[in-house]
């Protein structure tokens, strides 16, 4: 067992003034000096959809987004959901949305969730969509982009920026949220259906 | 619930309206008497199990009590995933000091360090005991090949996963909404690093304290625009532990004990899309519960020294809007002038939080209430705030981007 000590770090005047402990490992000790023992877990799980994103996932394959409406707080919202979470009681209504919306935000990704770099940017956005609550956006990508650098693609999204749906051919598609490839800006003459 | 300054900006706000959060004051007062941390680390050589002994150890010696004087244990770890290990909390329970006694689990993910102090306050407050030791601690380092793989699985499974996540999305997205409601520049959020990676110079468990200047920090690589790598804090090992008592029992420990004056929490929904990114509401909520308990009804002139969560630049100045401490989308002004400088008006995150000190989530959560407890006592050496501070407030964040957990201490 290799030797527990303090790491080596300047004197200074404040707490906790008792001594603390840790040892922390150096590349070198991790790869070479120190044992570890190494598991990659192998786990599945078949999810169940559940009654309204099942309902949903349908809509997606019919190429519809759809929503849900409360009639008591009055919101109509997506990705739907069988109750309302503030009322407290079943959604009152579903309502076809057209698949069109506004970035609510967006980030440009140049990172895998294991840190690896990616040469062309992933872009998520909240796409808030046409017909639901202010703010009632979902996550999706947003593509069909010029360029991979920060500044192109600002020239061409911004937060208030319409977006609309881009689909997967109707014979590609399999009832899943991938069956909207993206979103990608409305050219100024298309109009929202 | 409105700011609704017309002038003077956020120094002369006006009260906090009480909004009847809590049925009653609780009578029994709850005191911090003795505090502990192990290093943080990039990877650490200890297991989980010796880093939270480390940690407890030192609070129940600086605290003058024994493991047998402790009546109960609460023990706050984030997500089984980065140890790999089911139950954590359980297989934590001999580091933590909870062999043979009533112990408990805190965990409401990032938000479980402050989430620790609120549970052993409600075993004190309740009458139920008089000492009871809290223990924060993670190991981030053991889950290969990067702990972000723990954190996948808090996207939904059917409508999120499949558009390949990671971790930096939602908090790229919430600065990025953050930044375009209120007209910020990503300088103005650059500057939360260098001022806490600067703090944490004079803090001897911290692992990534440097000087940096704004230009340093938007030099870095972007990892997920907004955000550069220096606005991210790092994967880090550590634990972090508190000694609560009975005013009692407290009276007879030491002549400087800190009273946990309020405490609060709240959860928004799941639904995170359809949430405000601009404004956390949900720790607005826990901060007026905590402040209705604490009776403090203007938090600017009476919290003295504030610890806010801060595991991205952006959260700090996020999350001391929804403490009530700056206006909406004014916190980056705040900040430029120097408020929040350790010598400002409002230290904030003086210990050099988790951006300077490291990000072990749930132990540096209590890491925070640490940093309080030295500073209201006057104890906090290089680190000290000016003049004497009486009442400072600490908070965390995390879950699904939803859970607001504040604690407010102080000297009364």
């Amino acid at each position: 067992m290799a030797k527990p000590t303090a790491r080596p770090h300047p004197v200074i005047d404040a707490p906790p003034r008792l001594p603390m402990r840790g040892h922390p490992l150096s590349d070198d000790e991790f790869h070479k000096a120190t044992p570890t023992v190494a598991w990659a877990p192998r786990l599945e799980y078949a999810w169940d959809t559940g009654a309204a994103i099942g309902r949903f996932l349908d809509g997606l394959r019919a190429g519809k987004i759809y929503g849900v409406q409360c009639r008591t707080c009055g919101r109509v919202v997506t990705p739907p959901r069988a109750f309302c979470e503030l009322d407290f009681k079943p959604m009152d209504a579903w309502v076809e949305l057209p698949d069109t919306g506004t970035i609510n935000t967006f980030s440009i990704c140049y990172v895998t969730w294991d840190m690896k770099p990616l040469r062309t940017p992933q872009i998520p956005a909240v796409i808030e969509i046409d017909g639901t609550v202010p703010r009632g956006g979902f996550l999706h990508l947003v593509g069909g982009l010029r360029g991979t650098t920060v500044e192109a693609i600002r020239t061409q999204i911004a937060v208030g920026t319409r977006v609309q749906a881009v689909w997967k051919k109707p014979k590609d598609r399999e009832g899943a949220v991938t069956d909207i490839v993206h979103f990608t800006p409305l050219r100024p003459r298309q109009k929202a259906r | 619930m409105e700011n609704g300054v017309t002038g003077g900006g956020s120094r002369t706000a006006p009260a906090v309206r009480m909004s009847g959060l809590i049925r009653r004051k609780p009578r029994r007062r709850v005191a911090v008497v003795g505090a502990g941390l192990s290093l943080f680390m990039r990877r650490a050589l200890e297991t989980g199990k010796e880093l939270s002994y480390y940690a407890a150890a030192q609070a129940l010696e600086s605290a003058g009590v024994r493991r047998r004087d402790i009546e109960g244990v609460i023990m706050a770890t984030a997500p089984d995933a980065f140890d790999g290990v089911h139950m954590k909390g359980d297989w934590l329970l001999d580091g933590a000091g909870g062999v043979r006694r009533p112990y408990m689990r805190a965990y409401v993910g990032g938000g479980s360090g402050v989430f620790s102090i609120i549970s052993g306050w409600t075993l004190v407050a309740s009458g139920l005991f008089d000492l009871v030791l809290v223990v924060g601690e993670e190991k981030m380092s053991s889950c290969q090949p990067h702990p972000q793989s723990a954190f996948l699985t808090i996207f939904d499974h059917t409508i999120e996963r499949p558009l390949g996540p990671n971790l930096l999305w939602i908090f790229a997205l919430e600065q990025h909404r953050y930044m375009s409601t209120y007209g910020l520049r990503n300088e103005d959020i650059a500057l939360v690093s260098v001022k806490n990676k600067h703090n944490a110079m004079n803090h001897p468990a911290a692992q990534v304290a440097r000087e940096l200047t704004v230009k340093d920090v938007l030099a870095s690589e972007v990892v997920a625009w907004p955000v550069h790598r220096l606005m991210v804090s790092p994967v880090s090992d550590g634990a972090a532990a508190l000694v609560l008592a009975s005013e009692e029992v407290a009276r007879r420990l030491t002549d400087k004990p800190v009273w946990v004056q309020g405490v609060g929490w709240a959860l928004d929904t799941s639904y995170w899309g359809n949430r405000d990114l601009a404004y956390p509401r949900y720790v607005e909520q826990a901060a007026r519960m905590a402040y209705e308990m604490a009776g403090v009804t203007e938090p600017r002139k009476q919290i003295h020294i504030a610890e806010p969560y801060d595991p991205f630049a952006y959260k700090e100045l996020h999350h001391l809007e929804g403490l009530q401490l700056a206006d909406k989308g004014k916190a980056p002004e705040d900040l430029a002038q120097g408020r929040f400088a350790r010598t400002g008006a409002l230290p904030v995150c003086p210990s050099g939080g988790l951006m300077g000190v490291g990000n072990p989530i749930a132990a540096a959560g209590v890491m925070k209430l640490c940093e309080l407890f030295w500073q209201l006592r006057g104890e906090a050496g290089a680190r000290q705030v000016p003049g004497t501070p009486e009442r400072g407030v600490a908070q965390a964040w995390g879950d699904l981007m939803q859970v607001g957990t504040v604690a407010v201490l102080g000297t009364r």
